[in-house]
């Protein structure tokens, strides 16, 4: 199921999971020996960018966040032009093998132009 | 290595939660800052192990050092100390007890060693040396280009203490016909097509003795979200080469040509590294050494000084292994040019303070730093531009009003 379009909701589960069982453990001292415990990492919680909290960004939320973060998008410069966001896509796709279907691709491609572009 | 399986965990979880609506999840509120740069509005977070650092992106994680750090000395410390990530799948868990690192291929003997292996039964060695983001300043590119959108903060300047490696590959014996190195660490790509980061270095680099695996860094463990517990050090060259969560070296008879050498951070293989802004290179060579930069670091830009009293200007400068020969500051926005007082020398791949005391008369003036490598190489005064916003280091400017 990995790639599998995943929602957010599905990482702030996981954050509240791991918390529970984890936080930092420290390691030892100045690194002179192997720490005794394990160290363990949580990642923060990811929220919805307000650009992409409606009905016509739910695709691209649900295929972007199976592999990152939503941020990767709305950093990106503005005014790019519907181009920049095809080839981001298309990298995503034919280089990261993200598993999205062509018309499913040139679908998120066109919000990001309409939103971002 | 990982306590438990995060992407079983995700599935199971986005199962239940699939029905939820988007909107209504509790949204973080966090301080923010705002980049110098169109769209650069960005949260501050405190994560495990970092004091508050400005965010990037959420996951894989990637943090960005707030520039005041800088002023604070020419080591950065750990908890200040810039995050970058390529791929989401990063370990969750790693138990230095158990902790591995294998060096195998093209060698006599492949080794499998733990950590206290690593600081018993070898020479410790450390360096002083910057770890910089090969698209550091990015967001300062124009035309703007694609990528991780960073302001200054993706560098850094530690003590890093480890075993070189080319005493690992001595102790593993590389076999005739050696040509190249590669380094990969625990952490992978959410999808299994997906190119895992692994990165490669020539053979005659690997062997150079500069080049470090560090389990330390300013005396301390190295911190999760740099590599813990291993990671490599390549002095003078981007952080890309710099592999975090070090576990397999493998040495090769062939050129490698995974993705993160043969088609990611590729540069223009031409002399100034650079093409006329929009346009695409002819031919590219995988990116290396850093070039030389400088950076006021004690006063921001539209900052207010006092008109006719001294103002003294601090900041740093760095090579990709050259030192620095000379830093000159000019007041008057690139007519005159004064140099600066060069600080304690930590080492040719380190941060390098300079210092000048300068007396402004009322006005508005446009203050620039330009540093000079130990080889000669001076910061150009106009960008050169790359199509993927790497290597930027033009002479930084800012401007102060004297009142």
């Amino acid at each position: 199921m990995r790639g599998a379009g995943l929602i957010l909701a599905a990482t702030a589960a996981l954050a509240g999971l791991a918390m529970a069982s984890a936080g930092l453990a420290a390691p030892g001292p100045r690194g002179k020996a192997p720490a005794a415990r394990p160290v363990t990492f949580t990642l923060p919680e990811e929220t919805i960018p307000e650009d992409l909290a409606d009905a016509e960004g739910e695709a691209v939320v649900n295929h972007c966040t199976a592999c990152h973060s939503l941020e990767y998008l709305v950093t990106q410069p503005r005014g790019k032009g519907a181009q920049f966001w095809k080839d981001e896509v298309a990298k995503m796709v034919n280089v990261y093998k993200a598993p999205i279907e062509p018309a499913d691709a040139e679908a998120v491609a066109a919000v990001l132009a309409r939103k971002f572009g | 290595m990982t306590a438990f399986d995060r992407r079983s965990l995700l599935s199971a979880a986005g199962l239940a939660a699939a029905a939820a609506p988007l909107r209504g999840l509790a949204q973080s509120v966090h301080r923010t800052v705002q980049m110098p740069f169109a769209n650069g509005t960005r949260p501050l977070i405190q994560l495990p192990g970092k004091r508050e650092m400005i965010l990037l992106t959420s996951r894989p994680p990637q943090l960005e050092t707030p520039f005041a750090v800088f002023n604070e000395g020419v080591i950065t410390p750990n908890d200040a100390f810039f995050v970058r990530y390529h791929l989401s799948e990063l370990p969750l868990e790693i138990d230095p007890a158990g902790f591995r690192l294998t060096i195998g291929g093209h060698v006599e003997r492949p080794l499998t060693l733990s950590l206290a292996s690593l600081k018993r039964d070898f020479a410790a060695s450390e360096v002083v040396a910057v770890n910089q983001c090969s698209g550091n300043s990015r967001g300062f590119v124009d035309p703007r280009v694609a990528g991780g959108q960073l302001g200054n903060g993706a560098m850094g300047n530690a003590r890093w203490r480890g075993v070189p490696l080319r005493a690992l590959l001595d102790r593993a014996g590389l076999r005739a016909g050696a040509v190249e190195v590669t380094f990969n660490g625990l952490d992978g790509p959410p999808l299994d097509a997906m190119p895992d980061f692994v990165k490669a270095l020539g053979i005659d680099h690997a062997r150079d003795g500069e080049v470090l695996v560090a389990y330390a860094m300013n005396g301390a463990d190295l911190p999760f979200l740099n590599g813990y517990p291993l990671r490599l050090v390549v002095p003078g060259h981007y952080g890309t080469y710099w592999v975090k969560h070090l576990n397999e070296i493998m040495v090769r008879d062939t050129p490698f040509d995974g993705y993160w050498m043969k088609t990611a951070y590729r540069i223009p293989d031409n002399d100034c590294t650079c093409v006329v802004p929009g346009q695409k290179p002819d031919k590219t060579r995988p990116i290396g050494r850093m070039n030389v930069r400088s950076f006021v670091t004690s006063h921001t830009d539209g900052q207010r000084v006092a008109a006719g009293a001294t103002t003294e200007l601090r900041g740093i400068a760095f090579s990709g292994g050259a030192g620095i020969a000379r830093v000159l500051v000019s007041s008057d926005g690139g007519q005159g040019w004064s140099e600066a007082r060069l600080g304690e020398d930590l080492g040719r791949f380190s941060f390098r303070e300079w210092r000048l005391g300068i007396t402004l008369p009322a006005g508005r003036h446009r203050l620039m730093v330009r540093a000079f490598a130990g080889d000669g190489e001076a910061q150009p005064l106009e960008p050169r531009w790359q199509p993927s916003g790497y290597m930027r280091n033009v002479v930084e400017s800012l401007t102060v009003e004297a009142a």
